[in-house]
């Protein structure tokens, strides 16, 4: 009986029936679900959060260098922390089998940039699989495993948001244990110093054609006729949209994609009068073909922006047609309808040092995490946000750059272990003077709250030590660290008006847990009280969604929203907000 | 054009959507077909104006709807249909949850919410089925219901699923101690 899966569930499925013994890899959307998913199977596999992509990958390649199976899990940005041991690794290559899944996420529904995976494929010249559906996620993986092993290099499997959010019907198969002989002792082999490293360079090169033959004749790619007028060349899950957009055409389905097979583009060209290729994001695949010297038609059509999907290669279709598109039955109005865009919950412990920060004429370098929302009105206290780790350095910089201004970085818990401590390392090693605030609601909130090395229990269920923020930043020579509870607004002004001010480096540790993880804090909802509110609107500052106003109306406060954290009190004057479990 | 059904929901980060989602999977699983769905995780969660669809029939391809071929959608929110109206095919059927839920934007003054909702709906929707979805749920016991509740009243549009699938479905996609109130919201939204 098929299972209705996700991709990322799929893929988690895929690593447990090829023998994988370990998986590592960081939380990030849309790749996250893979671990969650692949719990189930903790009795046969090792799963971990590492700290970052870059810590993920290192422990899988060890793995794998060790004979046994693995896969590493991992966004589209989380790939280029994990860019330096992916370029060597491609040199050593493994022993037992290694798949880097990677989740692109076209678009951009949840990350600071599109970034297309399959140029780290061919830039450490690594096989690459790109499955459309559940069920090839799933199968994939023991494919990829298998030419892995045979011939000893990292696989890429590249999943996009839409292959490991969508959900279709999987059939499972069983678990095929993989024997491992054990770490085998290879210096020439597996230690990269120059002398050995050019002779592993010949490997790659030598490797190369081998895998090309791998993907002249796999199964994931495949040549499906029908109408020879146009021949589509579909990557990933593009081939879906392609199957609805021109139902009647002939396909060349990619599902193992790069070395590119030449031959099979050259016959399937041959066989069509016209070819197109439909891919998301970079041209790779147009101008490899183009550089083959075939003609085809790709980005003069098909948008290389964002996600496609069946209506956007509909209007590919009738631009390669030379006629106009069909307009549909309904208009959407969201042009005329009010902006929906996500907001800090309600309740939420950032809130209360967002809205501190307000009250300072400050420059403030945020960092990738629900935190990045306190960019937008009404808070506006974020100014920049480059990566992960970057809020840390980038305050640094901006004040060593001589900026008048007074410089805070803000970041969150998991964030500052992903790639923020190496940032605080610098402050303090190079006398820099900002204020540095890790907003620690002791998960990874945005992604939905994954466990790090501060929560005190790993992904496989087990308490584990809990990391300290406060130690860390003492031993990487910070001296003024201090911890404030977020919701106590005078508190918390007070402390980031003397921190801003100290002319030494300091860190401020905002700790509460998120309100969405731990509903412990939850309080009876408040209430305005509408003969005591004089409408001046400063409650709304805050940005809480739980606050409602339509235009000229007296602000409510919605009793299903409202986590009774008491912010919008103390921001009141005329003490028109009451309620909560004190009084 | 394939015999694909397309159902759209749409509505806000946190109503829902992937509970409701889920059910009309199941239920056209149950009904013996292929089923492909699409989730929404991450930022857009978080209070933001969310769409999830669902696609069933003899094969399906692409997990996205196209525009124009929804047979039904559903709008958790007041005006969240609206936003995605594009998506809904010739005269198809549209549910839609009289629930306000007032944007921060619109608390800002950034925007306006329109005080005419209503009629913006029944103006451009020749099938609508307007209910108060939240009510009911909360007459039920639970305003969290108002999802399956509003899912009943969409399942009329679906005549491929029987109410045997949708209850069978709606057993298996929630916690058992919800299965009763779950059920009562669905009956209650398909007699509307």
């Amino acid at each position: 009986m098929a299972e209705l899966l996700s991709g990322n569930a799929a893929i988690a499925r895929g690593a447990y029936e090829a023998g994988a013994v370990l998986a590592a890899g960081y939380p990030g959307t849309p790749s996250t679900e893979i671990l969650e998913n692949a719990v189930k199977y903790k009795d046969d596999i090792y799963l971990e959060w590492a700290p970052n992509e870059k810590v993920a990958l290192e422990v899988g390649a060890a793995a794998a260098m060790g004979g046994t199976r693995s896969i590493v899990t991992m966004k589209h940005v989380g790939l280029n922390v994990a860019a330096d041991p992916l370029m060597t690794l491609a040199y050593i290559g493994v022993e037992g089998g290694l798949v880097i899944c990677v989740a692109d996420d076209p678009g951009m529904h949840s990350s600071q940039n599109e970034q297309d995976t399959r140029n780290y494929a061919k830039f450490a010249r690594l096989p690459i699989f790109e499955p459309s559906s559940s069920q090839e996620a799933k199968d994939f993986i023991p494919m990829a495993m298998e030419v892995s092993e045979k011939h000893k290099t990292p696989v890429i499997l590249r999943s996009t948001t839409r292959v490991s959010h969508s959900r279709s019907l999987v059939e499972l198969g069983e678990r095929k244990e993989h024997k491992s002989k054990g770490f085998q002792k290879d210096v020439q082999r597996f230690v990269t110093v120059p002398a050995f490293s050019r002779q592993m360079r010949l490997k790659v090169e030598k490797r190369t054609p081998e895998l090309k033959a791998e993907t002249e004749s796999s199964p994931a790619n495949r040549i499906e006729m029908g109408d020879k007028s146009l021949g589509i060349i579909a990557c990933g899950i593009t081939y879906q949209y392609v199957k609805e957009a021109w139902p009647e055409a002939s396909v060349l389905k990619l599902g193992f994609s790069q070395p590119w097979p030449d031959d099979m583009i050259k016959k399937f060209a041959g066989y069509v009068e016209k070819l197109l290729v439909v891919e998301e994001l970079d041209p790779l695949l147009e101008e490899h073909i183009k550089a083959l010297g075939i003609k085809c038609h790709g980005r003069d059509v098909v948008s290389g922006i964002g996600e496609l999907s069946i209506s956007s290669l509909r209007e590919s279709r009738a631009k390669l047609e030379g006629r106009p598109v069909e307009k549909y039955a309904y208009e959407n109005m969201a042009d005329k309808l009010p902006g929906r865009p996500p907001v800090l919950c309600a309740g939420c412990p950032h809130r209360g040092v967002f809205y501190a920060l307000t009250k300072h004429d400050v420059v403030v370098a945020g960092d990738i995490g629900c935190y990045s929302l306190g960019a937008f009105k009404p808070l506006e206290r974020l100014d920049i946000i480059l990566c992960m780790g970057g809020g840390v350095s980038m305050a640094h910089g901006l004040d060593k750059a001589g900026e008048k201004k007074k410089v805070v970085g803000i970041v969150g818990d998991s964030t500052f272990f992903h790639s923020g401590i190496t940032g605080l390392l610098d402050i303090a090693y190079n006398k820099g003077k900002s204020t540095i605030i890790v907003v620690d609601n002791r998960t990874t909130a945005m992604t939905g709250h994954q466990d790090h090395p501060g929560t005190g229990r790993t992904l496989m269920g087990e308490p584990t030590v809990e990391a300290s923020i406060e130690d860390i930043g003492r031993a990487c020579g910070i001296k003024r660290i201090r911890t404030l509870n977020p919701y106590d607004q005078e508190a918390t002004q007070k402390a980031l008006d003397e921190e801003i001010n100290a002319d030494e480096a300091s860190l401020v540790i905002s700790k509460a847990p998120c309100i969405l993880h731990d509903r412990s804090g939850v309080k009876p909802a408040f209430e305005i009280d509408s003969e005591l509110c004089k409408n001046c609107r400063m409650c709304l500052k805050l940005g809480c969604p739980a606050i409602e106003a339509s235009e000229g109306e007296k602000p409510a406060i919605s009793s299903i929203l409202c986590t009774g954290c008491g912010l919008c009190r103390q921001v009141c004057k005329f003490g028109a907000i009451s309620g909560g479990e004190n009084e | 054009m394939s015999d694909t059904t397309s159902v759209v929901l749409a509505g806000v980060g946190g109503q829902g959507i992937l509970l409701a989602s889920e059910i009309v999977a199941q239920a056209a699983k149950i009904s013996g077909f292929d089923v492909k769905t699409n989730e929404v995780h991450g930022m857009a969660q978080r209070g933001g104006s969310v769409i999830a669809h669902v696609r069933f029939g003899e094969k399906v391809y692409s997990p996205l709807a196209a525009k124009g071929e929804a047979k039904v959608l559903g709008g958790l929110e007041r005006i969240s249909a609206l936003r995605y109206a594009d998506y809904l095919c010739e005269g198809g059927l549209v549910a839609v949850n009289s629930q306000m839920m007032v944007p921060v934007t619109v608390s800002m003054g950034m925007g306006e919410y329109p005080a005419d909702a209503e009629k913006l709906l029944r103006d451009k929707f020749e099938n609508l089925i307007y209910i108060n979805a939240s009510e009911e749920a909360r007459k039920l016991g639970n305003v969290r219901a108002a999802n399956v509740v509003l899912l009943g009243a969409l399942s009329k549009g679906l005549d491929k699923l029987s109410e045997e699938a949708w209850l069978e479905a709606v057993k298996i996609s929630v916690k058992p101690k919800f299965i009763d109130l779950n059920i009562k919201a669905f009956k209650t939204g398909r007699d509307i």
